[in-house]
């Protein structure tokens, strides 16, 4: 029924199906700290109405299971990549939501930043250091779904 | 769904709240004197126990008042309600 990954910005959802036939969606994020990784059910109902926004007969659907996790997110919502103080101490971290496409290229510059001890030229934006120079990442939301 | 009591509403449902993080950060007495590492200390540096936290809500969409709560971040329980610039509870374990 569903032969892509159909995403949306205006409602907030990306959905794509499984073989089995079963729609897998993403939602969103508690907005206080937590560990209980469950997924609070009011995020839940939001993403449902979401969907349905998007795509009606979803309506016939029903919730066979949710899963959450915890999400390390920064203070500007990008990720932190790149030596610290620390000697020999490395980071590669707070990717809130996102990171699995970016996965490739991070691991690149990571494995720059442990072979050299500094940072690769295309994440040196992204230290630990902008959090004392100000220099923060203004790039919140910059995936394809707001956050 | 958090279940918030506010102390001037009672309680109402997570969704009127807005979360306003760690509770008890004060200002610097003198900004002007801090270096640049104290000051990003200042601003972005938090704890983030795993237990009970004291924390800043605001009634966004009922009276939008502040107030501090002290929520276990594990069990969401909600340990202590009490007015902002009260001091902290204690909360035995």
């Amino acid at each position: 029924m569903h032969p892509t990954v159909v995403m949306s910005n205006h409602v907030h959802v990306y959905v794509s199906q499984a073989h089995k036939g079963e729609l897998v969606m993403g939602a969103g994020v508690d907005s206080y700290n937590g560990y209980g990784q469950r997924g609070s059910f009011h995020l839940i109902e939001r993403q449902m109405a979401a969907a349905l926004e998007l795509f009606p007969v979803f309506a016939r659907a029903h919730v066979l299971r949710t899963w959450g996790g915890i999400v390390d997110v920064t203070p500007d919502a990008s990720p932190i990549i790149g030596p610290t103080p620390v000697g020999n101490l490395f980071l590669n971290c707070g990717w809130g939501t996102g990171g699995f496409k970016a996965t490739p290229a991070s691991g690149w510059v990571y494995a720059h930043a442990i072979a050299t001890g500094e940072p690769h030229p295309l994440a040196e934006a992204f230290t630990l250091e902008r959090f004392t120079t100000g220099a923060l990442i203004d790039e919140h939301g910059a995936a394809a779904v707001a956050h | 769904m958090l279940l918030i009591a506010c102390p001037w509403c009672g309680e109402r449902e997570e969704l009127e709240f807005h979360y306003g993080g760690q509770a008890h950060v004060a200002h610097p007495a003198e900004p002007e004197g801090l270096s640049d590492s104290q000051w990003g200390e200042y601003l972005f540096v938090r704890d983030n126990p795993k237990g009970p936290f004291a924390e800043r809500w605001s009634h966004s969409a009922g009276c939008r008042r502040w107030f501090n709560v002290v929520r276990h971040t594990v069990t969401h329980e909600i340990l202590a309600v009490y007015p902002a610039g009260q001091p902290k509870p204690v909360i035995l374990p």
